[in-house]
């Protein structure tokens, strides 16, 4: 017979602090997936199983419209850091040594968000840019790439730079260097960092709510204007949703970063 | 022998450290040559200039006469095999070893015939589709040996090549080098701390210590005439005495005048005395010790002896078993002929071993 761990052994009891974090961690989750799924509109009673307000949400247009404007700023600015964070990284590391420079590449994802949101509205303004979609692409691609960069950063950290140098001896120009050696080394750092831009800019809220047109809302503004008359049982549904999204994601990250490493 | 290339005055510092001091050597057609020295020597950062990847700050480096330091390192036709490998991780053998072929836009048919032909001769065709991490250390070594030959370089670099193997892997990979080199025709640059390994290897050595080469030689002729003082005590085991030439020998303090061949050293000057264990004789001699360690080896011993007025120990080295035991006084000596003579302006003056 197999023993057990010592450590799940002993009283009981003894376990208690460490089920009651996890509830307090999970139980709001809890709530308001099995919430979403309530036919009665109080959240005091359960009326039986229903989907009628996921029915309801893909009804309610102006909700369709920030999922589309999301999608938009989320994958415009996923793609435009992951280009960018990922050349600023490669450049730090092999053509500076500047720690400043290191510092300030990164500094927009430590920046409060409030910060970064006042400063790009100001700095639009002083530029005369029209407010859209495209502000709000602009102002995520500032710390979806600061992200972006943090990450391949580190990962070029350890990097070996012998094997860049083993691919110019064998001949290859520094660009095919740079193609054939330098970026499927780095692929794990840069699906890490590219989801990890994607998912941030999903839900980002301050930054968006000052950069955008009122005319163009993103999903969190949307459903913030909806939120402030109460909670219905329709946001339970739509948090459920993206709370799907995001556990997809992670998997897929995970899932990515196991295959470019075996690669 | 032509001469392949020729290194000239080339110096290169890293701050106050100074990694080459004016080093100047030529390296011949098709010969297996050593760069030997202690660690932070600057071996390393010599080969790394003639690969490219670093710049000296002063000398030249030409390759069959032409500017070497001109080129960029991907168009040279010098490979190095790095010290730690530098396989890609992300392809397989075969890929790893076709990746420089591929730089040359060969046709694909030639591509894979070589790549099988040299997988072949470093007995690696049955894993050719393996990625390196799923490789021994040795088979790793003759992968990058591999990827690095298959470009038929002029000049192969080897960077401390068998230094991370164990003993009895390395000893086979020393015997599979020199028939590599033998059978390609590449004139091959080997970089080693070991001297062994370095006088089992190479045709010629350079000995190097603290950015300066020291003395370039045969294996046999450095084994036998040093000509610095750090030569006479890196290469091999050597007594050394210091003193100053004195009515046809050496006069050491505390041991009186010993015998050297000090033939053409004026009266006087300073010089260093080196006598190969191998050369000294017990039972007779100018020289009385007392033995502190006898250690029989087979086909040889060694003995060990203190001798009062010299700060080390005398070390014998006698054939089949020593016929003394440790506490007995004995003379002991040897022929001026057999010592080496190194004046301490670090010329080399004269030599009593027969070559
Ligand atoms: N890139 C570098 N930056 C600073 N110092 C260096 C660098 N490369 C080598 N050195 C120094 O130069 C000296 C020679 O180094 P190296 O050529 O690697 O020696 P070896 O290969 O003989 O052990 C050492 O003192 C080393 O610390
Ligand atoms: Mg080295």
């Amino acid at each position: 017979m197999a023993r057990r761990e010592p450590a799940l052994r002993g009283n009981g009891w003894l376990r208690l602090p460490f089920w009651l974090t996890y509830l307090f961690l999970y139980a709001p989750i809890a709530v308001l997936v099995v919430m979403s799924f309530n036919r009665n509109k109080t959240p005091y009673s359960w009326g039986g199983f229903s989907l009628d307000w996921y029915g309801r949400l893909a009804e309610n247009s102006s909700l369709r419209t920030g999922l589309v404007n999301t999608l938009i700023v989320a994958l415009g600015s996923t793609a435009l850091s992951t280009v960018l964070g990922t050349l600023l990284a490669v450049g730090l590391a092999r053509h500076t040594r500047s720690r400043v420079l290191d510092a300030l590449s990164t500094l927009p994802a430590i920046l409060p968000d409030l910060v970064l949101a006042i400063g790009l509205l100001v700095f639009y303004s002083a530029i005369k840019m029209t407010l859209g979609l495209h502000s709000v692409l602009v102002a995520h691609t500032v710390f979806g790439m600061a992200f972006v960069t943090a990450v391949v950063r580190a990962r070029l950290g350890h990097a070996d730079t012998s094997l860049e140098e083993a691919s110019q001896d064998l001949g290859a120009t520094p660009y095919t260097t740079f193609i054939k050696v330098t970026l499927p080394t780095l692929a794990p750092g840069i699906v890490a960092g590219a989801l990890l831009a994607f998912t941030l800019s999903l839900d980002e809220f301050v930054i968006a709510f000052f950069t955008h047109a009122p005319s163009q809302p993103t999903l969190p503004i949307v459903i913030y204007s909806m939120v402030r008359f109460g909670v219905t049982p329709e946001i339970n549904a739509l948090a459920t949703l993206l709370l799907a999204v995001s556990f997809t994601v992670v998997i897929v990250a995970q899932r990515l970063t196991k295959l470019t490493e075996a690669l | 022998m032509n001469t392949l290339i020729s290194i000239e005055g080339v110096s290169r510092r890293f701050g106050d450290v100074t990694a080459l001091d004016s080093v100047s050597l030529d390296i011949r057609q098709g010969e297996f040559f050593a760069l030997l020295g202690p660690s932070g020597c600057g071996k390393t950062t010599l080969l790394r200039i003639l690969a490219g990847f670093e710049e000296p700050d002063a000398g030249s480096v030409r390759l069959d006469g032409a500017d070497l330091l001109a080129v960029p390192a991907h168009r040279r036709p010098v490979n190095l095999m790095f010290q730690s490998y530098a396989l890609f991780p992300h392809m397989s053998v075969e890929k790893n070893v076709a990746y420089g072929l591929e730089r040359e836009k060969l046709p694909r048919q030639e591509i894979r015939r070589r790549v099988s032909e040299v997988l072949e001769t470093v007995g690696l065709a049955a894993h050719a589709r393996r990625r390196p991490h799923q490789l021994s250390g040795g088979q790793r070594q003759r992968v990058a040996l591999a990827r690095a030959i298959v470009k038929r370089p002029r000049l192969l670099l080897l960077d401390e090549p068998l230094s991370a193997l164990d003993k009895k892997v390395r000893a086979e990979m020393q015997l599979e080098l020199k028939r590599l080199q033998h059978d390609v025709g590449i004139t091959f640059v080997v970089v080693t701390h070991d001297q062994e390994e370095a006088m089992s290897l190479a045709d010629r050595i350079a000995v190097m210590q603290g950015g300066r080469v020291e003395q370039i030689d045969a294996p046999v002729a450095l084994y036998d005439r040093p000509r610095t003082p750090f030569v006479a005590d890196f290469i091999g085991a050597n007594n050394l005495f210091a003193g100053t030439v004195s009515g046809g020998g050496l006069e050491v303090s505390g041991l009186g005048v010993l015998p050297a061949p000090t033939a053409g050293l004026p009266e006087g000057a300073q010089a260093l005395l080196a006598v190969r264990p191998e050369r000294v004789r017990l039972g007779q001699g100018t020289l009385t010790g007392t033995v502190v360690d006898v250690s029989f080896y087979g086909g040889v011993s060694h003995v060990a002896l203190s001798v009062p007025g010299h700060g080390g120990h005398v070390l014998v080295a006698t054939q089949g078993p020593a016929r003394v035991e440790t506490g007995t006084e004995i003379e002991l000596g040897w022929d001026a002929a057999d010592g080496v003579v190194i004046a301490a302006d670090d010329a080399a003056v004269e030599n009593g071993a027969p070559v």
